[in-house]
């Protein structure tokens, strides 16, 4: 049971405090409710280069990082295609450093283009270094193409391609900066060696006169229902055939959502999930195999990925993975299967909540998607997941038309780093 | 009432200046103990408990690493293949039996010792070690196994290899100490060949089962700790001491300046600058380390200031000392546009020149201290965390005072001294150069 209080500034900023004594740091977690699905599609890694610049000077601070360093912490951010979020460690004496520094990034950036310059090329390395310069990089740049439509899950969140992130404009960071990084947007949890009474005059003092600003209203075209698989091949230099397929699946706040991310664990979650077992073990088809999905709010993706051992045909691959997953669908599965996925998932939770930092970002996590409380509540949804459940839902999920299925073939005559030689894409 | 109170405080706050702090090196670090007993047949266990959650954390930690291996990868598959088969139990239901419990047993081959490692609620240790126990005494190494290895192994390395930063941290290696040394030695398809059962066999032997072994444990423990170690693994023929290991001669190349084209359409480099460091019982060792944390070691450092927040060149930039017991290896290490490859070997030079002729000015000084310490007291945040400390001050052969003397020297370290230092150590001509595009 994690504890929390939670308070609203007048400017609509949420705060949530959770105090553990145990440890002398103190947490500042700062969430924005933006991310790559609230971009342009003209001007796609946004959200991801500007979580870059929240570090390059705020309206009363030049640098973010070193009077920080000075107080002795530590921090990091990431974003995702749904959120961006900001944390810090500090000693908890020194608390009131990260909410100057917090605050002050809130109010105001110093938008220098010193820093746009600079931190352009440092994404743009990134970029490179992740999903250029690696095999394979690129899979999911085609699958997510391959499977959205119109909803902008269509890109990742570093973005299409390099030249929307070269040629990203001072202008463009200011109007992101207003429209999405106000209090009214925010979520601020302060957790460690704190107290309530300490983190809310803390919070009054520093954040309450920044203007609330709007409240970004969210308007994303939602995918229509796939009605027909699609299918995608790529030939590339890379040394062994890989397989990728998804399916649609329920979004975050579904109750089916629960359901859907067991299946995952059962497929392929260590070494006794089922297409572990099943295609890498006993019919030596793959060398490696997972099952996976992304949590995203909106509706989501499940995937199934692997590489084939060499000589195995793609198309061989790919129906002993449909076998499996018909296996499921048709047969389902037995309690004791059901009970060591849940297990699973009570441990992971537990290993989770081992550290404050980690405690801190779920209490923003959930207060995001609507209730920091169902932190503790979540559990007992995995419980509810029913042997009915799981059957109806892989049926649900694994149909032959609500997939995309990419092969990405080996070919060492390719000379692009994955040339597209095959789209058929069947839907009316 | 209430709402006229921080109406009142935000006219006063001057958002300029920084609100006063606690200099981090003023700070008194605990390094809590831990409880130490050994089991019947001679085995010490280090134990830590604490937490707040109902978890723990047990490794078997045996002097099984690659310096014992006979040929080239028997170690490292030994290790790996532990868990793939007993006389009574198939890899599939090893397992089973951990993944129902929603437990973890990890293993990880190092140079020169091996682990194997639980992670489990609590309530669930007495299931899981009688398993634990049976892959020490009863792995038998299926060959259906060990050729499934092979060929997914194989597999797995010709996609690394099309990787820069891969190869790069392969070849500094070799380059530092040689491709016999246990530190530079590396895997090679033909190698995966060449293994055979009989040889993980006899490795297993005598090494786990009649090897020697350490434990550490720690989270919130059962009270029955010792009792249920005993009965797991305190009847075992362990070696009461350490397995001595056989001088092996660092060969590092004579030649220090190398380029790798290994990917003609790469578009980045990966750059690994290193020079040879005498490990963690020289005298210099902490200082360096704060030397290494002004220069390298950590967002704000040199290195990183220059060549990513100013420059651009890369995503990031590190350095680092290497962690091995038997002398380790000062490392610089990034992936730069392959454009800017060069240009960012020069700055990384440049640095190390303005480090060897400039004092470092208080106040960066003071927030690298401040830094350091700040990071030492987050990373002492969970049992995990300390028996992870303990666990590397026990391997050097070392005691607490190492970790005190390490806190003593941040605080009391000088610019001019780590001056010196860079003049000792920070010498281009020293460094192996390497670009792997």
């Amino acid at each position: 049971m994690i504890k929390f209080d939670r308070f609203e500034l007048r400017n609509g900023l949420r705060v949530l405090v959770h105090q553990d004594i145990s440890t002398p740091m103190a947490v500042v977690n700062v969430l924005y409710d933006v991310g790559a699905r609230d971009e342009d599609i003209s001007k796609t890694g946004f959200a991801h280069l500007f979580e870059h610049l929240m570090f390059g000077g705020s309206v009363n601070i030049p640098e973010y990082d070193e009077p920080l360093q000075r107080a002795g912490g530590e921090n990091n951010a990431y974003t995702t295609n749904d959120l961006t979020n900001y944390y810090c460690q500090l000693p908890a004496e020194n608390l009131e450093t990260a909410f100057w520094l917090e605050s002050d990034r809130m109010l105001s950036l110093a938008f220098s283009e010193k820093s746009l310059d600079v931190q352009r090329k440092v994404v743009c390395e990134e970029f490179r270094e992740h999903y250029i310069n690696k095999p394979y990089g690129n899979a999911w740049h085609l699958m997510r193409e391959l499977a959205y439509s119109v909803h902008p899950y269509r890109w990742m969140t570093i973005g299409k391609e390099l030249s929307h992130i070269e040629t990203a404009k001072l202008g463009d960071v200011k109007a992101f900066f207003q429209k999405h990084y106000t209090p009214s947007n925010a979520i601020l949890v302060v957790a460690g060696n704190v107290y309530t009474d300490h983190v809310r005059s803390l919070a009054e003092k520093w954040f309450e006169d920044i203007p609330p600003g709007q409240r970004y209203q969210r308007n994303l075209p939602a995918e229509p229902e796939q009605r027909s698989a699609r299918r995608k091949e790529v030939r590339s230099k890379v040394p062994l055939d890989a397989f990728y397929k998804s399916w649609h699946m329920a979004s975050r706040l579904d109750p089916r959502y629960y359901t859907a991310d067991l299946i995952t664990d059962m497929l392929g979650g260590g070494g006794s999930s089922r297409l572990y077992q099943v295609l890498v073990k006993e019919k030596k088809l793959f060398s490696n195999i997972d099952c996976y999905h992304f949590g995203s709010h909106d509706a989501g993706l499940i995937a199934v990925e692997g590489k084939l051992v060499r000589g195995v045909d793609l198309e061989v691959a790919e129906a002993a993975v449909d076998a499996e997953l018909a296996i499921l669908t048709e047969q389902g599965v037995q309690e004791k299967e059901l009970i060591k996925v849940k297990n699973k998932t009570e441990s992971v939770m537990a290993f989770e909540d081992m550290s404050v930092m980690s405690r801190a970002g779920s209490l923003a996590y959930y207060e995001w998607l609507g209730d920091a409380q169902w932190m503790n509540t979540e559990l007992e949804r995995y419980q509810a997941v029913s042997v009915e459940d799981i059957r109806k839902e892989s049926s649900a999920i694994f149909r032959e038309e609500n997939s995309n299925t990419l092969y990405y073939r080996t070919d060492n005559t390719a000379m692009d780093v994955a040339e597209e030689t095959e789209e058929t894409d069947t839907d009316d | 009432m209430w709402r006229k109170k921080p109406k009142r405080l935000t006219l006063m706050i001057n958002r300029k200046t920084q609100p006063d702090f606690k200099d981090a090196v003023d700070f008194n670090l605990e390094l809590k103990p831990y409880r130490l007993f050994t089991l019947d047949n001679g085995v010490p266990v280090y134990a830590y408990h604490a937490g707040a959650e109902e978890v723990m954390q047990l490794e078997l930690l045996f002097d099984a690493g690659s310096w014992y291996e006979g040929k080239d990868m028997v170690a490292g598959a030994t290790n790996f293949l532990l868990k793939n088969g007993t006389t009574s139990r198939s890899a599939y239901q090893i397992n089973e039996h951990f993944d129902f419990h929603g437990a973890y047993l990890n293993r990880n081959c190092y140079s020169e010792t091996s682990s194997l490692m639980l992670h489990c609620l609590t309530k669930h240790l007495g299931e899981l070690l009688p398993v634990m126990k049976e892959v020490i005494s009863d792995s038998n190494f299926p060959q259906p196994e060990l050729d499934i290895y092979r060929q997914n192994m194989k597999q797995r390395l010709e996609v690394s290899e099309k990787k820069c930063d891969f190869i790069a941290s392969r070849m500094i290696d070799v380059h530092l100490y040689g491709d016999r040394h246990p530190y530079g030695r590396y895997s090679k398809a033909s190698i995966y060949d060449a293994l055979e059962r009989e040889e993980i066999v006899d490795f297993h032997d005598r090494f786990y089962r009649n090897g020697h072994c350490k434990i550490f444990v720690a989270g919130l423990l059962p009270s029955d700790l010792e009792s249920q170690l005993n009965r797991a693994f305190g009847q075992f023929p362990f070696r009461k001491e350490s397995i001595p290991r056989s001088f092996i001669e660092k060969q590092p190349s004579p030649e220090k300046h190398h380029r790798i084209m290994n990917d003609p359409q790469g578009v980045q480099g990966a750059i690994r600058i290193a020079r040879p460091f005498p490990g963690r019982h020289h005298p210099d060792f902490h200082a360096a380390q704060v030397l290494n944390t002004l220069f390298g070691g950590f967002f704000g450092s040199r290195l990183m200031s220059n060549i990513r927040e100013d420059k651009g060149y890369t995503y990031g930039i590190y350095s680092f000392l290497q962690n091995h017991l038997e002398g380790s290896a000062w490392m610089v290490s990034t992936e730069a546009g392959r454009e800017v490859c060069e240009a960012t070997i020069q700055e990384v030079y440049k640095e190390m020149k303005t480090l060897r002729e400039e004092p470092v000015d208080q106040a960066e000084l003071l927030l690298v201290k401040n830094y350091m310490m700040g990071s030492i007291l987050g990373d002492l945040d969970g049992p995990f965390h300390v028996i992870g400390r303990w666990k590397n001050i026990i391997l050097n052969g070392m005691d607490e005072s190492y970790f005190y003397e390490g806190l003593r020297t941040i605080k009391q370290v000088q610019a001019g001294e780590l001056m010196e230092l860079a003049r000792k150590y920070l010498l281009p001509e020293e460094f192996h150069e390497l670009v792997v595009i």
